[in-house]
């Protein structure tokens, strides 16, 4: 009897062309926007030399603002691919992503509060700050609710219960704003950009995101062990206990820090690794790479589609990976379908 | 060579008992055959022989150092463990399914060696999945699907092998051939646990016996000595047809026990 698939296998052009569409989305993101610039200006601006003299314009436009949200950009989409990969494998549910567990509803909130309460009006920082904080007070609250069980299943009840608890902290603060304009604020906060950001906030996420993204794939042969259920893997020397500690913490930590500074964007962690699935060995450990890098492609090209879209009122990125989501997801479901 | 030593151990689960002052020494080249009705305890005993129950009294010994002190990596390399039910969550083939059971070997971030390699190789032909090694394991038989398990299992390469049902949904002519292989694993000097239901199989290829009824070890020793009428009948609450003289022998159940 001959399969009715070929054998999955991990295909050999999947890390270099995503590796290749991540210098073009870079480069695209570098170029593309209300101003054009072209590759002599980009570059003339990059080593500050010829254009005839300073070309001070393509310099301000591109350092002090695609270069912050372009890198915000990348390491957000790779953080959001990441956790959405490491976490449909440690919770063998292809449906996880790194909302599922109540991390970026809680980092949410964070902000929110820093919005509502006008902390964020102290400092620019405060509001990243009060987001990661959030995101761990979140995490603590899901170990004390999921306790010592294992099981994947009580962790996604802790989780959706910690997410609950957060969005409805979030409507209470929509709720009880004090004039429509903070309202407005937060709405848009939470539909997730990273326009005008500026270098500060890539200092703020990028060491949460390092951390995070470091302790996610210190072990990624524990997720493959995992794909034989709690006893199988646990038999092959994986210590739950520790490997949960890790990933959540890891979860807390980057998706904690990528929400802070972007605002809440949905469906990138869910989608990225679905898209790169079919073309590994389906493992979970063969995801971990392929999904960052998609991540920080995907996100990348859909924020120059959010400056490319003529728009009245600002289009937010958020918005636009939830459109994308979609019917990416409803193809590869469909896909799957027929499969059986 | 690993012995597993067990004593007095007892386990609680959700404030049940579930096992009872259970004690026996499992040595090198046993086959040991942990037979009893369902939910006696079979699978809670070899998984707490594992230490993934807690024990609530009495302990655990592998080669005489007590299993709570053991690193997971340490134990994995020691007893390989073949989980009831055939979990595999994620579509892989059977090769790379197989190869899961090179992990206690490798470092965190080293590649599959030559040597690793082999062992799936080796292990996906003593359970006879060689010819289904590029299939996707989950579009498998089930069947096909517990050798490919127990490939994986066996390609641990451990001193000590604990499998748990491990012929449920086999054929025939599969099922001598898992025991066969069983017994062969604990003739090269391994110690194999098998948790069966196959009372015949029991017989005929186990070299010891521990049953299992309500928690309690009832009996421990040969098979001629353990399967006999009487205890089958207090124990599983059949009459049955029982054997042990010839050189196959058999365990036929024939019905429910009145009263």
């Amino acid at each position: 009897m001959q399969s009715p698939n070929p054998a999955p296998s991990r295909h050999p052009a999947l890390v270099p062309l995503l590796l290749l569409g991540l210098v073009l989305v870079t480069l695209a993101s570098f170029g593309l926007g209300p101003v054009a610039l072209g590759p002599e200006r980009i570059v003339a601006a990059l080593f500050g030399y010829g254009g005839g003299g300073e070309d001070r314009v393509a310099r301000a436009i591109l350092f002090d603002l695609r270069l912050p949200r372009t890198v915000i950009g990348l390491m957000v989409g790779a953080m959001l691919g990441l956790s959405g990969a490491v976490l449909q494998g440690y919770l063998r549910n292809p449906l996880a992503e790194p909302s599922v567990l109540g991390a970026s509803n809680a980092s949410a909130l964070g902000a929110v509060i820093a919005l509502y309460f006008g902390i964020s009006e102290w400092s620019p920082v405060m509001l990243p700050i009060l987001s990661i904080l959030m995101g761990l007070v979140a995490i603590g609250l899901l170990f004390a609710l999921a306790g010592r069980s294992e099981s994947p299943l009580s962790l996604i009840l802790a989780g959706i219960a910690v997410s609950t608890l957060a969005g409805a902290g979030i409507s209470l603060a929509l709720n009880l704003s004090p004039n429509p304009f903070a309202a407005m604020e937060i709405m848009s906060w939470l539909l997730g950009s990273i326009e005008n950001r500026t270098i500060d906030h890539v200092w703020i996420a990028l060491p949460c995101i390092v951390v995070g993204a470091a302790l996610l794939l210190a072990h990624p042969r524990a997720l493959d062990a995992l794909s034989l259920g709690e006893d199988g893997a646990r038999s092959l020397g994986v210590d739950l206990r520790r490997t949960r500690r890790r990933l959540m913490l890891g979860v807390a930590i980057g998706v904690g820090g990528a929400v802070a500074v972007s605002g809440a964007i949905g469906f990138v962690g869910l989608i990225v690794p679905h898209l790169v699935r079919p073309m590994t060995d389906r493992s979970p450990s063969a995801l971990l790479l392929p999904s960052m890098l998609g991540g920080a492609v995907l996100l990348t090209g859909a924020d120059i589609l959010v400056r490319l879209i003529p728009s009245d009122a600002e289009l937010k990125l958020g918005v636009v990976t939830a459109f994308l989501g979609v019917p990416v997801f409803l193809f590869h479901l469909l896909r799957e379908r027929r499969l059986w | 060579m690993v012995t597993i030593a067990i004593e007095n151990l007892e386990v609680r689960l959700a404030r049940r008992e579930v096992l009872r002052q259970v004690t026996a020494t499992l040595r090198p080249g046993e086959l040991v055959g942990v037979i009893g009705p369902n939910g006696a305890g079979k699978s809670t005993l070899v998984r707490a022989m594992l230490g993934f129950v807690p024990a609530s009294g009495g302990h655990v010994t592998i080669d005489g150092n007590a299993l709570t002190g053991l690193q997971p990596h340490d134990l994995a390399r020691k007893v390989a463990y073949l989980p009831q039910g055939q979990t595999l969550h994620w579509p892989l083939t059977v090769e790379r399914l197989v190869a899961l059971g090179r992990l206690p070997h490798l470092g965190p971030m080293s590649r599959i060696s030559e040597a690793d390699r082999l062992a799936v190789q080796e292990a996906m032909a003593r359970a006879d999945v060689t010819g289904l090694a590029a299939r996707v394991a989950t579009e498998l038989s089930g069947g096909e699907r517990a050798r490919a398990m127990l490939a994986r299992a066996l390609a641990v390469g451990a001193p000590a092998l604990v499998v748990d049902e491990p012929l449920a949904s086999l054929d025939p002519g599969h099922q001598l051939d898992v025991m066969d292989l069983l017994a062969r694993e604990a003739h090269d000097g391994k110690l194999v646990v098998a948790v069966l239901h196959d009372l015949t199989m029991a017989a005929r290829y186990c070299d010891r016996l521990l049953l299992v009824d309500d928690g309690k070890l009832v009996a421990d020793g040969a098979p001629r000595d353990v399967l006999t009428a009487e205890r089958l009948r207090a124990v599983y609450g059949v009459t049955s047809h029982v054997d042990m003289a010839g050189p196959l022998p058999f365990v036929v159940p024939l019905e429910r026990a009145k009263g």
